[in-house]
């Protein structure tokens, strides 16, 4: 069987490795000029470890300089980062951030180019073309999700449908009627539409759907699977954060063998988290990531908090450009439980081999007489649910013993009922460490 | 012969029963007869209603998790050894029963049981061939 092999900036994504390295060198360069003119903070930084750009060789001396971290754009807030004048920053845009002050972040003109540029090459390369109508399902406002994934669309010349988040029920009859053929959302609330289309005995394949984008959160490759099965799509995954541009920093292809990283815009690294030493290729640790050419919000070193692998063997899509994989969870969501280290994402894959478990579910984490208890509170769902007491009791037993198997410590599983965890802007809040208290 | 029961996911919080039973109400659906299994984080509430198909749907609109299962009505006489002599009869033909609770309204002189078994149509044949009354579904929902 052959597919069509789609490539948007065919220059830039098939680019030699050599070409792209002597490109990134160019471009760092520049960067770290900008920012050692332009921005207090950099000035600093650089000060402190007595670096001058000129100094910067090859792209491993960037190594010696120091990472940038949420708390640096915090004590920064409000715009102390940007490097432009604001007079020429036409965007702001904001993260969700649960605590403390949010992070702002700001766009120029050419940056909105470019952000378009590299969500059309994710979107191409999952298969969206012009005939697409492409429904977003992310909320529109400071959380940049919607807008990238908007922009990328109208380069790509498909049609949008700038639906925003929530009220499902519109969001299903839009589908059926105006006939959207891409669907962009988080995962997790792709699960709830194809909840309520199977409660409403909605058939998936009545619909024109064929790809769904989807990203924002972390999510599991058994999520994939079952979003491909019930949805009757092809399920890809993007990744991006707002303090580097927000989606568009990587995405997969339709091989789906991880998400290509545009490397001429973003400078890759993976890192030990404890130690911050930068890990030799191949190895699984934090991913920081150096914007090489962005004007308003350049990022050097920042450190994204998420745990993922890099590939660079050529993928059989023909792009040269590396692959990260499915991120395993945040570096800071990473719960050491009775000194274990523990992922959200691990418990999220077993509830999905538990046959018809969906993600709605949120780990408590207490310490009870001095030693550390966890509780995975799991949604239930219509096909988890028994009248009988006996199977509802061993469907209970069954999870806690593949949780205890696959994390090495054990777990009391309690099921709620459904819509009772708590959401915030459709991500649902995962955990609730209560031992810090 | 059988009888269509739905049983509700509730979790062990005060309030939810009430919740239940008002939902049920405001829509006009009449309980006739109830069962609460629970454990100490959660129940499963069973009930035989007057109009299952509109209960189910205004509790799935209330964002329970509802399932129907078929059970079956048995007419037992109000008298000492009465449920007695239907169990053993379940007994010696092998019927396993999974649960079973009472209604609350009498049929003609007789109390009246809810059984739930693994294989309803088996049971169902035994307790005919033994002369015991099994209430007819528009029946057990009229009394």
């Amino acid at each position: 069987m052959s597919v069509a092999i789609n490539i948007w900036n065919r220059e830039a994504e098939c680019m030699a490795r050599e070409q792209l390295r002597d490109l990134q060198l160019e471009r760092l360069k520049s960067t770290l000029t900008r920012v050692a003119e332009n921005v207090p903070c950099y000035q600093e930084k650089f000060r402190q470890c007595s670096f001058c750009p000129d100094d910067l060789r090859t792209l491993e001396d960037l190594r010696h300089l120091p990472f940038t971290t949420k708390a640096d754009l915090r004590l920064n807030y409000p715009y102390g980062m940007f490097a432009v004048p604001m007079r020429d920053v036409v965007r702001i845009h904001s993260s969700s951030g649960t605590t403390g002050k949010p992070t702002v972040v700001g766009y120029t003109r050419q940056d909105i180019q470019t952000w378009s540029e590299l969500v059309s090459r994710f979107m191409t390369a999952a298969g969206v073309t012009e005939e697409d109508i492409v429904h977003i399902a992310f909320g529109y406002g400071l959380f940049t999700g919607a807008f990238g994934l908007h922009y990328g669309s109208e380069l790509i010349g498909a049609s949008v449908i700038p639906m925003s988040g929530g009220n499902t029920d519109k969001q299903i009859m839009i589908m059926q009627d105006y006939r959207s053929t891409v669907l962009v959302c988080t995962p997790s609330y792709a699960l709830t539409i194809a909840d309520r289309m199977e409660k409403q005995g909605i058939d998936p394949a009545s619909l024109a759907l064929k790809i769904g984008l989807f990203g924002a959160e972390p999510w599991s490759e058994q999520m994939r699977s079952e979003l491909e099965q019930r949805l009757g799509i092809i399920a890809t995954d993007n990744f991006g954060l707002s303090e580097i541009m927000g989606p568009g920093v990587a995405g997969d292809c339709i091989f789906k063998r991880g998400m290509h990283i545009a490397e001429d815009h973003f400078l890759a690294e993976i890192i030990d988290p404890d130690t911050g030493e930068v890990l030799p290729e191949g190895s699984v640790g934090e991913l920081v990531i150096t914007s090489l050419t962005k004007q308003a919000f350049p990022m050097i070193r920042y450190r994204t908090r998420d745990i993922t692998r890099l590939h660079y063997e050529r993928c059989d899509c023909g792009r040269t450009l590396a692959r990260m994989e499915k991120t395993r969870g945040r570096s800071d969501d990473m719960l050491i439980i009775k000194g274990v280290n523990v992922f959200p994402t691990q418990i999220e894959e077993v509830l999905f081999q538990i046959e018809g478990c969906e993600p709605h579910y949120q780990l408590i984490v207490d310490r009870v007489n001095n030693s550390d208890t966890l509780e995975i509170l799991v949604e239930v769902n219509e096909r988890i649910f028994f009248d009988e007491m006996k199977q509802q009791r061993m469907f209970i037993d069954r999870a806690e013993k593949r949780l205890a198997s696959a994390l090495g410590i054990s777990a009391r599983v309690k099921l709620v009922e459904p819509s009772s965890i708590t959401r915030h802007e459709g991500k649902a809040c995962r955990i609730i460490d209560r031992r810090k208290l | 012969m059988k009888v269509e029961q739905i049983s509700i996911f509730i979790e062990n919080k005060s309030g939810r029963l009430a919740e239940v039973s008002g939902i049920l109400g405001a829509s006009g659906v009449n309980i006739r007869a109830l069962s609460l299994a629970d454990t100490s984080d959660f129940g499963i509430l069973r009930l035989i209603v007057d109009d299952s198909e509109k209960a189910l749907t205004v509790l799935r609109d209330h964002h329970f998790t509802v399932n129907k299962t078929e059970v079956i009505g048995v007419e037992v006489p109000d008298s000492p050894g009465g449920l007695s002599s239907i169990l053993q009869i379940l007994d010696r033909n092998q019927i396993n029963v999974e649960y079973m609770y009472a209604f609350v309204e009498r049929s003609g002189g007789n109390a009246v049981i809810i059984f739930r078994f693994d294989n309803v149509d088996e049971a169902i044949q035994v307790l005919r061939d033994n002369g015991v009354n099994i209430l007819k579904g528009e029946k057990l929902t009229s009394i």
